[in-house]
């Protein structure tokens, strides 16, 4: 397990090709004091009272048992939360790079279909199912293209296309495939490559390497942090694998009942823990001496901790 | 009606696809009860059941179905609480004992069709190879096959029509679609770990059907034969209307049947036409809410007051 | 590939349901040629052809093996020969046939036709915008969808014909007044007769389709492709349309081509209670008169359209849902 040094630095680096009217180390996305309830005969506080501050081009984790509340919170961030899920407080605002200050809580049919995908996009868990099955992968990437950038010509859309697909390891030639001709690990690059169509600021993974084998989920980890190198935009990356984020994260927020209870640097994590809860995850990674594992999937109490 | 058939058995097989939940099933009981008993429930239970208290006592306190009096087409009246028919019969005696006879003959067929569909849908998936290919085809064909037309040629050639030819007939006819779902659904069975398991114990083949994969497939069957009822109804009121139905006995086709040729409408003699069908409805109906309301416990997603509640208290909530 | 395997399925099928024609009248006790001869004889004295041509269609001349008749019988269709009709006397059964099978087929399959798409937009919108008013039309459409189709005819007559007047009480056209021919007057006529009948229908029919699309309509929506494609700022007509109901809509397309086969049925029944013109009202007239001949050339065409149907749409499925393909499904 290493740490790139180049991706330890501290939350706000400016990153090049960034230009615009904001200083360099000025949030992209501050998220306070958000609160998410799942409404029903029981009401259940999926995220409780998270605040997170995310740089320009920075890659945050948040890591977590199932059930911590983390894929809850990125949906919530983006307005795609459904009923009976609701959010009862706080607020998200995205700092574009143009100096405006987007409230994305308050946003509203055509403004947030226009801020969608353009400013953050997201890869979902488990792509198998995020492309539509009956049309092929031009039309929905042309749908995006349709959308959000009307003065493109077919040429144009054409070759960004091919563009964005060779960008992710894909042969362009698969434009015209569907949903069920690509194999899993194409699928997700697939899924890469359209949440990057529009040069977001911001993308948002939940678990896109969960469903995938090691050695391809190996390769999309890289081809994920080469493109943010090249291109640049912010990362959550959400997962319930934390020695993966160790590797690839710059801040790592460990979730637990919908509450953060640590976040900091990479390393700091992995060195000098101070949640104990924290320090119960590290010590669950399967090691190679066969110890006890597991831990991260199906919860577990701390000891001398009651069920709550 | 067959989409509706179509699509509760389409809840029903969703539903055994997923592998039971222990948690589920620990505090299931009394949830189940609770969240089947919604309005929509108790307005099919209730509806069935007096159609059924009225097909079972309605015969033994009425007048005699077959009485003819001189008083030929006449409107409801104190004597005749629906009237008579254009031969004096009272409407009303004649529609219990319809009940009853119509009520037998959904009941009846339908048992046999799921019999019928259990034993080529069932057992072909569940030896596979050739048996399984042969009911498969055997099951496609019957089902491209126009029924009802072929019913009507099967029954037109028989010399005595009655009850029991047009029970079987319809059941002979009707098994197909049963049989398709079925097979379906005990092949993806099949290959469950747990019936693996009592495969490889050495569980005898019947054992395994009846122990491991029937319990599954109850909740087709269950949706099935509900909507098999209303199908044998409708189609027996059918047969007879065109008359090649039961036409000695008294059913709502027969009823029917009669009113037509007893040019009912002419007359306006809604009393004769309108009470057969309306109970038909009526019974057709009840069955899909119950059916309807079993499909919405089994799958939540398809609840829609509870989501429209959620989000008007959602919306409340946000604005305050 | 497939395609081929599924015309042999469906030549299969034809065969079986010849066979079945051809097999029933032998398999019953009763000798359909005596009890037809017999009823026939009431009416008047019957020729030496007439019997000859019964005993052709039925076999029972014992001296000939029954594999012959088979080839016989499989001979006369090939050539067209499907006897010739007693109700109808002495037009050949082929000639009833093509001037009832027009009336049913555009009355029937018009209307089953509009009836689907209308249920499948209106449900299309109910599982869209669910928990709104458009979800308290499902109970009564499908409280609708258990009546049976004949009575909601007698129904609608009595109600619009009988008291209202507004419609006619039966019939293809005026009778009085045109005949079949190219002109308005008779196409006008037609529409006119045909409007209670196709009412009939779209009432008793479109609850199903409504039902069956919203519930589609409602678990494709927690899709994931949906949700991403929602994700995507994408116009919510474009996702309901190209994301959720294309989708939602496989389901119910291949239940339409299942349908078809009840519509037939329906047919028969509703067109006796309009004294419509068509395939079923000849299918009844020839069971009432034990026109044999006419009954089996009317089934066999019905049959034969069934099929046609159910092929067509079964291709037509290979395009719309490009997975069955690629698996030859």
């Amino acid at each position: 397990m290493s740490t790139n040094p180049e991706m330890s630095s501290a939350a706000g680096v400016a990153t090049p090709g960034r230009s615009g009217s904001v200083a360099p180390d000025s949030p992209l996305l501050s998220i306070s004091g958000l609160s998410i309830d799942y409404l029903g005969e029981r009401t259940v506080h999926a995220v409780a009272n998270v605040s997170l501050q995310l740089g320009r081009g920075e890659i945050i984790g948040l890591a977590g048992e199932s059930g911590c509340g983390k894929s809850t919170l990125a949906y919530g961030i983006n307005q795609l939360l459904v009923p009976p899920a609701v959010i009862t407080e706080g607020g998200v605002t995205f700092h574009d790079r143009s100096g405006d200050d987007i409230d994305v809580l308050a946003l509203e049919d055509k403004e947030l279909r226009r801020y969608r995908w353009n400013k953050v996009s997201m890869v979902f868990q488990g792509a198998m199912n995020s492309l539509n099955p009956v049309i092929s992968v031009r039309a929905q990437l042309n749908d995006v293209f349709a959308t959000h950038r009307p003065q493109m010509s077919k040429a144009e859309r054409r070759l960004r296309s091919g563009e964005l697909l060779e960008l992710v390891g894909v042969d362009p030639k698969r434009l015209d495939s569907y949903a069920h001709e690509l194999s899993g690990g194409m699928r997700q690059r697939v899924m890469i490559a359209m949440a990057l169509a529009l040069d977001p600021e911001l993308m948002i993974m939940d678990e896109p390497t969960t469903a995938l084998d090691v050695v391809v989920q190996r390769d999309i980890l890289l081809e994920i942090t080469r493109l943010r190198e090249e291109l640049g935009f912010a990362v959550i990356f959400i997962t319930h694998d934390l020695p993966l984020l160790l590797e690839i994260s710059d801040r790592i927020a460990i979730m637990r009942h919908g509450r953060i209870v640590e976040m900091a640097s990479a390393e700091e994590i992995f060195f000098a823990a101070q949640d104990p809860y924290t320090r119960q995850l590290l010590r669950s990674f399967p090691s190679l001496t066969g110890e006890r594992g597991d831990f991260i999937r199906h919860g577990a109490q701390l000891e001398n901790e009651e069920v709550r | 009606m067959a989409e509706l058939i179509t699509e509760s058995i389409a809840v029903r097989a969703d539903a055994a696809d997923e592998e039971p939940d222990d948690s589920q099933r620990r505090r299931g009981r009394s949830a189940f009860w609770r969240r089947l008993l919604t309005p929509k429930f108790v307005v099919g239970a209730v509806v069935v059941l007096l159609i059924v208290l009225f097909g079972l006592i309605g015969p033994l306190i009425t007048q005699d179905p077959n009485a003819i009096d001189n008083i030929g087409l006449s409107s409801p009246s104190g004597a005749h609480p629906l009237g008579t028919t254009s031969v004096g019969q009272d409407v009303l005696a004649q529609l219990a004992h319809s009940t009853r006879g119509s009520l037998t003959v959904g009941v009846l067929v339908a048992a046999f069709t799921l019999g019928l569909s259990a034993f080529f849908g069932i057992i072909g998936a569940y030896i596979g190879g050739i048996t399984d290919e042969g009911f498969s085809l055997l099951s496609n064909v019957m089902l491209v096959i126009p029924g009802l037309p072929l019913v009507i040629v099967i029954a037109s050639y028989v010399e005595s029509q009655s009850v029991l030819l047009v029970i079987v007939v319809l059941a002979l006819t009707g098994w197909a679609a049963g049989a398709r779902v079925l097979r379906a659904q005990t092949l993806s069975l099949r290959n469950r770990e747990y019936v693996l398991a009592s495969r490889v114990a050495g569980e005898r083949t019947w054992r395994v059907i009846c122990v491991e994969i029937l319990p599954n497939l109850l909740p087709v069957m269950s949706s099935g034969f509900v909507f098999g009822i209303v199908g044998a109804v409708l189609a027996e009121a059918g047969l007879s209307f065109i008359g090649i139905g039961a036409t000695g006995s008294l059913t709502w086709g027969t009823m029917l049947a009669d009113a037509q040729n007893g040019q009912a409408l002419l007359f306006g003699a809604w009393w004769w036409f309108a009470p057969p069908g309306l109970l038909i409805a009526a019974l057709g109906a009840a069955l899909s809410l119950i059916n309807f309301s079993i499909d919405e416990v089994i799958n939540p997603k398809l609840r829609t007051t509870n989501i429209a509640k959620v989000e008007r208290r959602t919306k409340r909530e946000h604005q305050s | 590939m497939s395609i081929l395997r599924k015309l042999a399925f469906y030549l299969v099928a034809l065969f079986a349901a010849l066979t079945l024609n051809f097999a029933i009248p032998r398999m019953l006790p009763s000798n359909p040629v005596d009890v037809l001869l017999g009823k026939l004889q009431a009416q008047g004295p019957v020729t030496p052809e007439t019997r000859q041509a019964l005993m052709l269609l039925f076999g029972t001349d014992t001296s000939v093996p029954i594999w012959q008749q088979y080839l016989d019988y499989l001979q006369s269709l090939a050539t067209g020969n499907l006897g010739v009709s007693v109700t109808y006397f002495p037009t050949p059964v082929t000639e009833v046939i093509a001037s009832a099978l027009p009336w049913t087929l555009v009355l029937v399959g018009l209307t089953t036709l509009i009836t689907f798409v209308i249920g499948m937009v209106i449900g299309t919108i109910a599982g869209w915008k669910r928990g709104t008013w458009v979800d308290s039309l499902i109970p009564s459409t499908t409280i609708l969808a258990s009546v049976p189709y004949f009575w909601l005819a007698m129904v609608l007559v009595y109600l619009l014909s009988v008291t209202a007047g507004i419609f006619p009480l039966g019939g293809g056209y005026d009778v009085r007044r045109t005949s079949p021919e190219l002109s308005f007057e008779f196409l006008s006529s037609a529409l006119y007769y045909a409007a209670l009948p196709a009412l009939t229908i779209v009432i008793s029919s479109i609850g199903g389709w409504i039902l069956g699309m919203r519930n589609m309509m409602v678990s494709t929506l927690s899709e994931d492709y949906v949700i991403t494609a929602r994700a995507k700022g994408l116009s919510p007509k474009r996702v309901m349309i190209t994301y959720a109901a294309r989708n939602a809509a496989l389901p119910s397309i291949a239940g339409f081509a299942i349908s078809l086969g009840f519509v037939v049925g329906g047919s028969v029944v509703m067109e006796q209670v309009f004294s419509y013109p068509g395939i079923g009202n000849a299918f009844l007239l020839a069971v009432q008169n034990n026109d044999y001949a006419l009954m089996q050339g009317l089934f066999l065409v019905i049959t034969i359209s069934v099929l046609g149907a159910n092929l067509l749409v079964d291709l037509l499925y290979q395009f719309i849902d490009p997975r069955t393909r690629a698996r030859g499904v």
